[in-house]
C-alpha cells in the first residue's frame, strides 16, 4: 500500500519538528532485494505499457481505448478549455464541495448517534437497526427516493453522499466509545467527574482516533458515491463530466476523469492520515 | 477525623454461585496505611472497589465519617495498576484534571499541578506527553493526579504491580513520602509481601473461598521510616526477615503445599 508507506516516511519529519525522542512507529524491517513499493511501481509501469502498446497496435478501436498520450493531452485541454461548459478545476471544486458538505452533515449526525450507541442501551436499541438497514444499500438504490422526496437540487446530491457517509462515521464512533478503558472512566469518576464530564473529557477524546478513522472511511465511501449523486440534473462535477463524456463517446475524457477521481481520493486519504498524526499522536502507542 | 469504614461487607457477583467476600470489616483512619494481601480470589480488589464506590456490596455498609458510600467521589482518589492516564493531555494537565473539573483557573491549577509534580520528583516533566514517560514516571503522575483532588483517602490497587523490581523498590519510599505529605489515609492492595511490610501501618491478610480476614499485622516499619530511619537499614533488620516469614506463612496458611 503506497499510502501507508508514504505516511510512515512523512511521520519521521513530524518527529523531527516536534523534537520527540520516541519514534512514531517502529521502523520497517530492512529487507534485501525488491521492496513491495518497487513491485508496485513496476506493476503500474507494466499496466501503462500494455495500455500504450494495445492502443498503438490498434488492438482495440481508439473510440473504446484511447492511448495514454491522448488521455494525458486531454487532461491539459480540459484544464484549459473545459468540457461541457466548465473547466476541470470547476468540475473538481463542485464535486469536492458536495463531498465536504456531506461530510460535515455526516459528522453532525453520525458522531452524536455513534456516541448514543456506544454509551446507552436505549441509543443502541434505536440506532443500531436503522444503521444496519442503511449500511448495505447501494446509493443508486435510494437515489430515486431521495429525488422524489427532495427534488433534483443540490440538497439531494449532498444527501445521497451524506447517507453513504453516515454509517461509517456513526459505527466508528460507537466502536471507539465502547473501546474506552473502564479504568480510565473509573479514574475520572473518582476524581470527581460527573457523567457529562466523563463523556466530554474522557470518552470523546479516547474515541477520537476511532472517529478519525471513521471519517477517512466515510470520505472514501462518499467519494465513490459521487458519480451516482451527480447522475441527476447536475451541470458540474467530475461524475457529471464523465457521464456527459460517455454519452458522446468521448472516451479519453472518461478515462481522464476516472484517473482524476482516483488521484483526488489518494490525496484525500493522504491528507486525513496526516491530520490523524497531528490530532491523535498517541494513537497506537499507549 | 473521619474514618473510612467497611462494615461486615459481603460481595456477591451476578452469576457466581458463592460470594466473593463474606463479612469483612476494615477501618482506615486518616493516618493509617492499610495494606490488603492474600492469594488470588480472596476479594481484595473487590473490597477496594467497594470503598471506591465502583462495586455495591450485597450486604454490609461502606462509609466515610458516617456518610454511606454510594458511588465514586473525590474524597477518595483511586490509583490503578495500569496508570489510566489521559494520553491527550500532558503530565501537568493530567495532574490538574480534578482541578479542571472543578473550574479552578488555569494559572492556579498549573501552579498546584507543578507543586504536586515536584512532590513526586517529576518537577521538570510537566510538559511531557504520557507516552514519553517510563512506567514508574507514569505511575507517579497517576499518584500526583490522585492527590490533586485533595482526597481524604487514597485507594491504591496494586499501584506498583506493573513496574520492574528496581523501580518498585524506589516507588515504595515515594509512596511513604506521599502518605506523610498528603495526610490522606491509604487503603492499598498488593501482591508484594515485602511491599506490604515496608508500607503498612496495618496488614490485613485475606483468604479466598469466600474472601475473609484471617489475620492482621501491625508491622510498624513504615513509622520507623517516617521517623527518619533509612529504608535499606529497615529491610536489613532481622526483625524484618522474621516478619516476612510470619506474613508469608499467614498468606499461605491452609493451602496444600
Amino acid at each position: 500500500m503506497t499510502v501507508t508507506s508514504y505516511t510512515e516516511r512523512s511521520s519521521r519529519k513530524i518527529d523531527e519538528v516536534d523534537g520527540l525522542s520516541v519514534p512514531w512507529s517502529p521502523p520497517a524491517p530492512k529487507r534485501k532485494g525488491v521492496s513491495a513499493r518497487m513491485i508496485s511501481a513496476i506493476t503500474i509501469l507494466v499496466v501503462l505499457a500494455v495500455w500504450a502498446l494495445s492502443a498503438r497496435l490498434q488492438l482495440v478501436s481508439p473510440v473504446f481505448l484511447p492511448s495514454p498520450a491522448a488521455v494525458w493531452n486531454k487532461f491539459f485541454v480540459v484544464v484549459r478549455d473545459g468540457f461541457v461548459d466548465a473547466t476541470l478545476l470547476q468540475h473538481a471544486v463542485a464535486s469536492l464541495g458536495r463531498v465536504f458538505a456531506a461530510l460535515v452533515a455526516a459528522i453532525l449526525v453520525g458522531v452524536p448517534v455513534g456516541l448514543a450507541i456506544g454509551i446507552s442501551t436505549v441509543g443502541r436499541g434505536i440506532f443500531d437497526p436503522l444503521l444496519e438497514f442503511l449500511r448495505p444499500i447501494p446509493p443508486l438504490a435510494y437515489l430515486p427516493l431521495v429525488i422524489i422526496w427532495f427534488g433534483i437540487g443540490e440538497p439531494s446530491k449532498i444527501l445521497v453522499i451524506a447517507i453513504a457517509m453516515l454509517a461509517p462515521v456513526a459505527l466508528s464512533t460507537a466502536s471507539g466509545v465502547r473501546g474506552v478503558s473502564q479504568e480510565r472512566i473509573n479514574a475520572a469518576r473518582s476524581l470527581g467527574a460527573t457523567r457529562a464530564q466523563v463523556v466530554r473529557h474522557v470518552i470523546l477524546p479516547s474515541a477520537l482516533p476511532s472517529i478519525l478513522t471513521g471519517l477517512r472511511i466515510a470520505l472514501g465511501a462518499g467519494w465513490s458515491t459521487l458519480v451516482a449523486a451527480e447522475l441527476v440534473a447536475a451541470t458540474r462535477g467530475l461524475g457529471f463530466m464523465i457521464q456527459s463524456a460517455a454519452q458522446f463517446l468521448v472516451t479519453d475524457v472518461v478515462v481522464m476523469g476516472i484517473l482524476v477521481i482516483a488521484a483526488i481520493a489518494f490525496v484525500l486519504e493522504f491528507t486525513i492520515r496526516r491530520i490523524e498524526r497531528v490530532l491523535v499522536p498517541w494513537a497506537g502507542r499507549e | 477525623m473521619p474514618h473510612l469504614v467497611l462494615d461486615k461487607i459481603s460481595i456477591h457477583y451476578d452469576g457466581q454461585p458463592a460470594p466473593a467476600v463474606e463479612r469483612v470489616s476494615i477501618t482506615v483512619a486518616r493516618d493509617d496505611f492499610v495494606v490488603l494481601v492474600g492469594r488470588s480470589g480472596c476479594g481484595k480488589t473487590s473490597l477496594l472497589n467497594v470503598a471506591a464506590g465502583l462495586v455495591a456490596p450485597a450486604r454490609g455498609t461502606a462509609s466515610i465519617g458516617g456518610r454511606p458510600i454510594t458511588g465514586p467521589g473525590s474524597d477518595r482518589a483511586v490509583v490503578f495498576q495500569n496508570d489510566a492516564l489521559f494520553p491527550w493531555l500532558t503530565a501537568r494537565e493530567n495532574v490538574a484534571f480534578a482541578l479542571r473539573l472543578r473550574g479552578v483557573r488555569p494559572s492556579e491549577r498549573a501552579r498546584r499541578a507543578d507543586r504536586l509534580l515536584d512532590l513526586v520528583k517529576l518537577g521538570d516533566a510537566g510538559d511531557k506527553r504520557i507516552w514519553e514517560l517510563s512506567g514508574g514516571m507514569r505511575q507517579r503522575v497517576g499518584l500526583a493526579r490522585a492527590l490533586a483532588a485533595e482526597p481524604q483517602f487514597l485507594l491504591l490497587d496494586e499501584p506498583l504491580g506493573a513496574l520492574d523490581a528496581l523501580t518498585r523498590e524506589r516507588m515504595q519510599t515515594t509512596l511513604l513520602d506521599l502518605w506523610t505529605a498528603s495526610h490522606a489515609g491509604v487503603l492499598m492492595v498488593t501482591h508484594g509481601i515485602e511491599e506490604a511490610l515496608v508500607l503498612a501501618t496495618r496488614v490485613v491478610v485475606l483468604a479466598p473461598g469466600p474472601g475473609r480476614v484471617v489475620r492482621t499485622f501491625e508491622p510498624g516499619f513504615s513509622r520507623r521510616y517516617a521517623s527518619g530511619e533509612p529504608i535499606r537499614a529497615i529491610k536489613a533488620d532481622p526483625a524484618f526477615a522474621a516478619a516476612r516469614g510470619e506474613l508469608t506463612d499467614a498468606i499461605f496458611e491452609g493451602e496444600a503445599a
